[in-house]
């Protein structure tokens, strides 16, 4: 079995971004870039697929600007086998990525395809369920837990009362929550390793798809500032301030 | 062009989330139908048609409708959607399943967890874990939508729509519900409580999480959340999670309490009126944004806190 591990690099989640005054943007000079947390955790589940003998061959996908190499690499380093540069400079939306996304799967034909649940950047959350309604397929989101078995795949889903298991058909779409696994780092020599595993590419604008955007940021802005208030000796003052200025207890 | 909200509920009854959503949809244009769909979930298509502003209630009842798969709830939408000028859906874990799979079918964007309705095409949002708000405009046909609940006030009741029952296509059949796990809880529901106590690594495991969190929660008749790492470390389940990637809240009083104030964490809860931290790190960033902060050890400050509470209570 093949399985598909699309991957995103995106601004590091330890980075407090800063956004440009004029409202033109965030400010992505000079900022440290990572693959999506979630990302990794989806390649990292493909690698205990193939530890398993469940899985033959992994494959990381990414789609973005030359960088974006290095994020491939990265998933190469930690244990996929081969990897998918599609080039492209200019900002997608989830739809652009997942139709970009299916041209890669019609021509690989993967089993299973695992997303990250969301993108710490846009946290737009829908790559993987758009992917998976373009194929045709049944979706597993926000996965804690994965188990194939005799062409299903049972996946165990954080919602918000709790966990819910569906179970799908497979080929289907699985995207990762923060608790499906612990992701491994990438050992030195298997990082020297990843510099030779083959790394394809490609422009976006040869698969022949629609990517362009459908909609206009008209502005990007601070979100309303907190001050910090003030500090309370113990516990007394702490209720009385409670009842009596802020009046909520 | 009409609206149409997709209902979020368990088959008993209306979900908090739903008249807030609501009141997003009223800012979009007038002309609001409520989508319920589900398996005997009559009661619920009542509930709906209660909401002030609901033009009309469809009722869409099916043994497959029951646990809102999302291959069924888009199929289900996807003929429904011409009639439209946008579809929304509480930004909940089930409406964050099936929103994209129907935008994807529909070939529009999703524009997702909207905060603020500028205009019928117009939304502001949130990025990066809350860092930066994204005013954007739609050029799509049908605006496909789900909404941050904690942005908006929940419409009123007292409305009396009529409710229309809709044909439900076939089963897709990809995939099949397996069971679930749900936390059963007496506290009232983190999403929509007025308090908020919430519980960090700090706490050490989950016999402390218990001893310390629960009775001020039972005091403050509060809702009980939690940080990834509390989460993670087993203490409580996945279900507590406040943040960028678990629950958003905004009660009126949020009380931090061992929790380091991660940007990851602050996405889920600096809209809250009033937040306490409790932190024995005096350059925690919580304190930043905390209301009022108190510097010192939880597992001394809780139990004063608890005698405090009580002699105030008289
Ligand atoms: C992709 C991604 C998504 C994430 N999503 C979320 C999310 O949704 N929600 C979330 O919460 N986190 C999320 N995180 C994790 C986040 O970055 C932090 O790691 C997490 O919030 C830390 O939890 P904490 O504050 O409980 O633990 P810590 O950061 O370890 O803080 C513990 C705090 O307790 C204090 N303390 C210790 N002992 C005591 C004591 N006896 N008395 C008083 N104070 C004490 C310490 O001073 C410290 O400030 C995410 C991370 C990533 C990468
Ligand atoms: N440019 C991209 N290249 C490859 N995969 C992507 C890209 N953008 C998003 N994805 C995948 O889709 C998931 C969800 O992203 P999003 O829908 O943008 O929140 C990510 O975790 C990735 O797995």
């Amino acid at each position: 079995m093949k399985v598909l591990v699309p991957i995103k690099r995106v601004v590091d989640f330890n980075v407090k971004i800063r956004v440009r005054a004029d409202g033109s943007g965030v400010d992505l000079a000079n900022v440290k870039m990572s693959m999506n947390p979630f990302d990794e955790i989806a390649v990292e589940e493909a690698i205990r697929l193939r530890e398993a003998g469940t899985a033959e061959e992994i494959i990381a996908v990414s789609i973005g600007p030359q960088k974006t190499q290095e994020t491939i690499r990265t998933a190469l380093a930690m244990g996929a086998d081969r990897g998918i540069f599609i080039s492209c400079d200019d900002e997608l939306e989830p739809l652009g990525v997942a139709r970009l996304l299916k041209c890669v799967v019609e021509a690989e034909s993967p089993e299973l395809v695992i997303l990250g649940k969301q993108a710490i950047d846009n946290d737009c959350n829908q790559t993987g369920q758009m992917l998976a309604a373009l194929l045709g397929w049944p979706q597993g989101t926000f996965a804690s837990r994965l188990e194939l078995d005799g062409g299903k795949a049972r996946v165990t889903r954080e919602v918000d009362g709790g966990l819910q298991t569906v179970i799908l058909k497979m080929p289907c779409i699985v995207t990762s929550d923060l608790r499906l696994n612990e992701p491994r780092y990438a050992s030195l020599p298997n990082i020297m390793k990843a510099k030779k595993k083959p790394l394809e590419e490609k422009p976006a604008a040869d698969y022949g798809v629609d990517i362009a955007p459908r909609l206009k940021v008209l502005k990007t802005q601070e979100p309303a500032a907190r001050e910090a208030g003030e500090i309370v000796a113990n516990a007394a003052e702490l209720v009385e301030k409670l009842q009596n200025e802020a009046g909520v207890i | 062009m009409a609206v149409l909200l997709v209902a979020e509920h368990d088959n008993v009854s209306l979900n908090a989330a739903t008249p807030k959503a609501m009141s997003a949809a009223l800012a979009i244009d007038p002309d609001v139908h409520i989508l319920v769909a589900g398996n005997g979930c009559a009661s619920v298509g009542d509930e709906a048609a209660a909401i002030t502003g609901a033009a009309k209630v469809l009722l869409a009842e099916a043994p497959h409708l029951e646990h809102h798969l999302a291959e069924e709830m888009a199929a289900l939408a996807v003929p429904l959607a011409a009639q439209y000028g946008a579809i929304l859906a509480p930004a909940t874990t089930t409406g964050k399943n099936y929103m994209p799979r129907l935008a994807a079918l529909l070939d529009v964007a999703q524009i997702s967890e909207i905060t603020a309705v500028k205009s019928a095409d117009t939304f502001e949002r949130p990025i990066y874990a809350g860092n930066a708000m994204q005013t954007v405009q739609s050029s799509d046909a049908i605006k496909i939508i789900t909404v941050r609940t904690t942005a908006f006030q929940a419409a009123e009741t007292g409305g009396n729509a009529p409710i229309e029952k809709i044909n439900v296509p076939a089963p897709a059949g990809l995939s099949q519900f397996g069971g679930d796990e749900l936390t059963s809880s007496d506290r009232p529901e983190l999403a929509s409580a007025k308090v908020v106590v919430s519980g960090g690594r700090a706490l050490g495991s989950k016999e402390n999480f218990a001893k310390f969190i629960e009775p001020l929660a039972g005091r403050l008749n509060a809702a009980v959340g939690a940080s990834r790492a509390a989460v993670d470390a087993g203490y409580v389940s996945n279900d507590y999670q406040v943040g960028q990637t678990g629950k958003v809240v905004a009660p009126e009083l949020y009380i931090a309490i061992g929790i380091s104030g991660a940007i990851q964490h602050l996405a889920g809860m600096k809209d809250s009126k009033v937040i306490v931290a409790i932190n024995k790190d005096e350059e925690a960033p919580i304190f930043q944004i905390a209301n009022y902060g108190l510097v010192g050890d939880l597992f001394k400050i809780l139990p004063e806190l608890q005698s405090e509470l009580e002699k105030a209570d008289g």
